[in-house]
């Protein structure tokens, strides 16, 4: 599914992804680790194509349309609810029965009830789960999840736990996190940035 | 098909969001109304209707550039830009729907200023309407461009202005020109082919703007 080999990234002359290779087979779970500015959000860009490599070689065998995204912004209209948001989202991937698919999500992630609210009045963790629906919406064939977990709580980590678990196995996962024991039951490959 | 479906959609949300907002439409239209009222007392008694109509293309093309400047904002808030991109749908969707609520937000604006314009200076004919709508186009189509090339910029508010006002010049030529020319359809066609020719090319290139 995904292969790179020293790939490396810079911004002028800063050099922010160093000779990384990588290899995830189709329905792998790999789980990327590193210290702050070690480039695993870099790492996430560029595998999503919204970065280009300055050097080495990727290939990425999905398009866009199987491919979901978790940034560190949700990604989401702060003046759009919740609904509205998605259903965006769901006609520009062409989501088959959108309503109930976007419905199941916001029950899934305990946001049914804020469905209607504007994105502005959510809470930090309420909007991490949002841009987790908005993620999962189109059913991708890989997933790249930039630090998933942060701003969620408890209980919304148990969510994603469970959410992650039920797809494991049948999509490909690309993970990054400060916690990859978090995750190791999941793991198929681990890649330590330095 | 589908395309139109995603400009559609693009739009729709872009009304939405400023329904909501209520960002720029209010900006402009306090700013074309504004800048009008000043022209009305800053010109001498007697001047002729020509230096009206010129004053009338700064009002426009300022307001304009409100809007504009406004336009990326939404996207640039929680970085929808990245998830818009993602999607499968063609990347000139975006900017065609972004400058087509661009244009409405304008119209919407100058359905105020324009009778304002009337009131205070002098008459405008279907020529000089035709060629203030297709002004209009013409600097949505290129001004949304350049805003989201000036919005990837940090000095975004600098740069904006420096991009789009000389591209501008020749809409304010052909604006003028359908305004006071006796050979007003002549500008007219100037504007129509100016419209043509940089929609294409603002078309073609918004993918290469948005990615690297």
């Amino acid at each position: 599914m995904i292969r790179a080999r020293d790939l490396e990234k810079r911004y002028g002359r800063r050099r922010v992804l160093a000779g990384v290779d990588i290899e995830v087979p189709p329905a792998g779970f790999a789980v990327v680790t590193g210290p702050n500015g070690s480039g695993k959000t870099t790492l996430l860009r560029v595998l999503a194509g919204l970065a280009a490599p300055t050097r080495g070689v990727l290939e990425v065998n999905v398009n866009r349309a199987q491919l979901g995204y978790l940034a560190h912004e949700p990604l989401v209209y702060r003046e759009l609810t919740a609904l509205e948001n998605l259903d965006l989202y769901g006609r520009l991937y062409r989501v088959p029965e959108r309503r109930e698919r976007i419905g199941m999500l916001l029950e899934r992630f305990g946001l049914w009830d804020a469905r209607s609210d504007r994105v502005s009045t959510y809470s930090r963790g309420m909007t991490q789960r949002l841009a987790l629906c908005r993620a999962l919406l189109h059913e991708p064939e890989l997933v790249l999840l930039d630090e998933p977990y942060s701003a969620l709580d408890q209980e919304g980590a148990d969510l994603l736990d469970r959410e992650l678990e039920s797809l494991a196995g049948s999509r490909t996962f690309v993970v990054t996190t400060h916690d990859p024991r978090r995750l190791a039951r999941l793991a198929t490959t681990t890649i330590a940035l330095a | 098909m589908n395309y139109f479906t995603d400009v559609a959609t693009l739009t729709r949300k872009d009304l939405r969001v400023e329904l909501r907002a209520r960002d720029t439409l209010p900006a402009m239209l306090l700013f074309v109304l504004s800048t009008l009222v000043v022209f009305h007392f800053a010109l001498p008694e007697g001047t002729g209707d020509e230096a009206a109509y010129g004053l009338l293309w700064v009002a426009i093309v300022f307001t304009a550039l409100l809007g504009l400047a406004r336009a990326w904002v939404p996207e640039q808030e929680h970085g929808v830009l990245d998830g818009l991109v993602l999607a499968p749908s063609d990347r000139s969707a975006i900017w065609l729907g972004k400058t087509l609520a661009t244009l409405a937000f304008l119209v919407a604006a100058q359905v105020v200023a324009l009778p304002a314009f009337v009131l205070f200076f002098a008459p405008l004919d279907a020529t000089a309407l035709a060629g203030v709508l297709l002004a209009d186009i013409g600097i949505c189509a290129v001004g949304s461009l350049m805003a989201a090339m000036a919005a990837a910029s940090r000095s975004r508010e600098v740069l904006l202005p420096l991009l789009v006002l000389p591209l501008a010049i020749p809409l304010i030529v052909g604006g003028v020109g359908a305004a006071i020319s006796p050979e007003g359809e002549r500008y007219l066609l100037l504007l129509a082919l100016y419209d043509g020719v940089f929609a294409v090319l603002s078309w073609a290139s918004f993918e290469y703007v948005v990615t690297e």
